[in-house]
């Protein structure tokens, strides 16, 4: 009898955005930690890790780390399929398809920032649309937008320029 | 941070394309505030006599309506956007001295001639609003 093995070729690409993905996972965690004063109101540290993979590494590799950054840490936060997984996956997604046209942006008069800010916007957009659509059927939700949107600016703001720094300070 | 030194080394990261980025966002959350916090528009305006509506109108175009109670005629004044008691019979005046009411679900009550002048928005989301 010949024991079957099933041998997955690990490559080094694999290594790399599973080394990203779990450093974001550790941020998710972290942030979890961290008292909101409002559900949706989140620095996104784990976007850091996100873009400094989109900087280094190119868009099919950030989304790599996205995703698994939000299956991974739902699963580990006991979220997964509960409603804050939809809504972080729908961010996430949004958030993906703003930096699939961001990183077309010419990089010497668009950095990190840009993208950053532009990210946690089509994040926190992606969110409440979702939200307006399948859990607060109603445009009330929609009252809170302000909120968000300045959160997201400056968090946005906050997370570009350390990816910035990280970027400039790697090399 | 602390040192001045330090925080323009953070700016310095910043390029210019990214402080047009900035512009633009700070621009469109400044904007969202009144655009999701307005609180809707008032839209009609109804007239009830005895708690029964007896008129009701679109806040488009400037009219007048009197009203007969009790003690007499209430004159309501609609402009567009706002409606008003013009004149009622009442010894105090409360709902006269109201002046224009812009916001939906505001009322005005003229209690002695049973008269009130109520603004309705696309969706009810309170009972009244009052001054």
């Amino acid at each position: 009898m010949t024991a079957s093995t099933i041998e997955l070729k690990v490559t080094a690409a694999d290594r790399r955005i599973a080394r990203y993905a779990a450093a974001a996972i550790a941020l998710t965690l972290v942030e979890a930690a961290l008292p909101s004063p409002l559900p949706g109101v989140k620095p996104g540290l784990a976007n850091i890790v996100v873009l400094v993979v989109l900087a280094r590494h190119g868009w099919r590799d950030a989304a790599w780390v996205a995703l698994l950054r939000v299956v991974a840490g739902s699963l580990l936060l006991g979220q997964f399929l509960a409603p804050g997984f939809f809504l972080g996956l729908t961010g996430a997604l949004a958030s993906l398809a703003v930096l699939a046209v961001a990183v077309r942006l010419p990089g010497r008069w668009f950095g990190p920032v840009t993208a950053s800010v532009l990210a946690a916007f089509a994040h926190i957009g992606g969110q409440l649309l979702l939200a307006r659509v399948w859990l607060v059927p109603h445009d009330g939700v929609f009252y809170l937008a302000p909120v968000f949107a300045a959160s997201a600016l400056v968090f946005g703001i906050v997370n570009g320029l350390v990816v910035a720094r990280l970027l400039r300070d790697a090399k | 941070m602390g040192r001045p030194g330090e925080f323009l080394s953070w700016l310095a990261l910043l390029r210019p394309g990214d402080w047009a980025t900035l512009l633009l966002a700070a621009s469109a959350v400044a904007l969202s505030f009144p655009l999701f916090w307005a609180g809707g528009k008032a839209e009609r305006a109804v007239v009830r006599l005895d708690g029964r509506v007896v008129a009701e109108f679109p806040l488009s175009a400037p009219r007048r309506y009197t009203v007969t109670g009790p003690l007499g005629d209430t004159q309501i004044e609609i402009a567009p956007g706002r409606a008003r008691v013009l004149s009622d019979p009442g010894p105090r005046q409360y709902c006269v001295q109201q002046g224009w009411l812009t916001r939906p679900n505001a009322i005005a009550i003229c209690a002695p001639n049973h008269v009130s002048l109520s603004l309705s928005g696309r969706d009810p989301s309170h009972d009244s609003i009052n001054y």
